[in-house]
């Protein structure tokens, strides 16, 4: 798991970026109608960071071509992305905001799912 | 009005896909046919002048991962595709649309998506020289920048010519662009922000000759350089022309559409005949309370027409115009460049965040009479976006 930062670092409606360290995939965490999400931070549809984009709810929109994406669910709602991002587990441990991102899945390969971590 | 039986879709890239995808999504579920001169399914061109260019990974034969649909779309789409078949010509009396090969199409309704192609100089055809619109023009390109390419010169310096300077610099080549301007893109973004992104060049290690045009090519067989007009030769193993595009229209000459670089068509996209409308590229729009028409060449007027212009057709006039506030965007020299809005000749500009001079990015907007007319954002995506959708909820100075 990654520490991202204090929770109150991370007032609502702001996002932040993080390293997934393991060449994973830049991970973009939100703090949006009361709760915390991440997903995966680049665009699927093109190079954009959806980081940057714009919230509104549970909905982030892609600045550079107004897809959105439900943070829930990593689902585009409408085009121009038509593929999905991954969604990363979110805790908070002690005021801690963690992200415990999705293992990419190689063809062949088993699939463990991240560790749970009881959240405070 | 009538119910439309066959809908043929004239143009198979963003646009064409669009206007089927809006026809389905609207429960046309009549005979819906695609006709595409390329011989690829649709897919996006915005990156061939970019990470295409630049990407290490070996980009294969078919679109690969620009393709705009998957096999499951597709498959709802329930369309006939005819890839790799020009059309010929549009005889709206008979309702026919003739292809290449002489093939012919009955057809009760018609969506325009022919798109633009590129200008070209009055020059002899070299080896070497390439225009960049297509995947195959990207492919070509591609190789030719990998096969021992040192210098490479870029002819025009609007958006695609900088975004191809870009990749050759990012490759490390040796890149000069060329401008028959005094300064490019002022008709985009005025003077004084065209003086800013076209300083991008010298910071991303390109060259860039400003006001000089070009004289014709050294090399017989292959290019090996370019003759300016103010006498100046530049060595050259790749040249790229980025002077612009011209609407493909050729086809309708005779089917008694107005054309007038582009189709006509009034604010819906809709054009003199009720069963035809234009998208995209290709289509050139009634701006309402103006006398004033606008054909746009950016990726999100082509993926919003074509939902409007479906639907239209569908409704057999207009129902809807198409009032996207205009917007495109640029990546180049590692910077990304977002403009959204209607400026004239004449709006001033103001810096909102960042400083143009330090190279670090900045917001600027565009006034006439203390009303925001458009947003000229580089490297600041979020308070641009911000800006963006404050414009598209405004009003605009009349006429606009």
């Amino acid at each position: 798991m990654i520490p991202v930062c204090r929770i109150e670092n991370l007032p609502e409606g702001e996002s932040m970026r993080v390293e997934a360290g393991d060449a994973t995939a830049t991970i973009a965490v939100f703090h949006t109608d009361g709760a915390f999400y991440a997903i995966d931070d680049t665009c699927s549809h093109q190079d954009a960071s959806l980081s940057e984009g714009w919230l509104e709810g549970c909905y982030v929109e892609c600045p550079l071509h107004a897809a959105l994406f439900d943070l829930r669910s990593g689902e585009p709602t409408c085009l121009p992305a038509r593929k999905p991002v991954r969604t990363h587990a979110v805790t908070v441990v002690d005021g801690m905001l963690y992200v415990h991102p999705a293992v990419r899945t190689v063809p062949g390969e088993p699939v463990h799912a991240a560790p749970e971590e009881a959240v405070a | 009005m009538t119910t439309l039986t066959t809908v043929t879709v004239v143009g198979a890239s963003l646009a064409g896909l669009h206007a089927a995808r809006g026809l389905r999504s609207l429960g046309y579920d009549g005979r819906l046919v695609v006709v595409g001169e390329e011989r690829h399914r649709p897919y996006d061109r915005p990156p061939l002048s970019k990470e295409f260019l630049t990407g290490d990974c070996d980009p294969g034969e078919g679109p690969g991962r620009l393709a705009l649909t998957d096999p499951e779309e597709e498959a709802e789409l329930d369309a006939e595709w005819l890839l790799g078949v020009p059309a010929e010509a549009l005889d709206t009396a008979a309702g026919e649309i003739r292809l290449a090969g002489g093939r012919a199409l009955r057809t009760d309704g018609v969506v325009i998506a022919t798109g633009a192609t590129p200008r070209t100089l009055p020059l002899p055809r070299l080896d070497g020289v390439h225009t960049l619109r297509t995947l195959d023009d990207a492919t070509r390109l591609r190789a030719a920048l990998r096969a021992d390419a040192a210098r490479v010169v870029v002819i025009g310096a609007g958006f695609i010519g900088a975004e191809v300077a870009s990749s050759c610099a990012a490759l490390g080549l040796d890149v000069t662009v060329v401008e028959a301007a005094p300064l490019p893109l002022v008709p985009q973004l005025g003077e004084e922000m065209a003086r800013v992104c076209a300083g991008l060049h010298a910071r991303g290690g390109a060259t860039l000759l400003c006001g000089t045009g070009v004289e014709g090519w050294r090399g017989s067989g292959r290019v090996t350089g370019v003759e300016l007009t103010d006498g100046r030769v530049l060595p050259a193993d790749v040249v790229v022309v980025g002077v612009g595009v011209r609407p493909v229209t050729g086809w309708l000459e005779g089917s008694g559409l107005a054309l007038d670089d582009g189709v006509r068509c009034d604010a819906g996209c809709v054009t003199a005949l009720p069963n035809v409308v234009a998208v995209g590229d290709v289509a050139r729009l009634a701006q309402p309370g103006t006398a004033r028409t606008v054909r746009a060449e950016h990726w999100t007027s082509g993926m919003l027409q074509g939902a409007v212009a479906a639907r239209n057709l569908l409704a057999g006039s207009t129902v809807e115009p198409f009032e996207a506030l205009p917007y495109f965007w640029s990546d180049q020299y590692g910077a990304r460049i977002q403009y959204a809005g209607r400026r004239a000749p004449g709006d001033t500009v103001r810096i909102l965040e960042g400083d143009p001079a330090d190279g670090g990015g900045f917001l600027a907007v565009y006034e006439r009479g203390g009303i925001s007319t458009a947003a000229l954002g580089v490297d600041r995506p979020r308070p641009f976006m911000r800006l963006r959708r404050e414009l598209a909820r405004a009003p605009q100075p009349a006429g606009r």
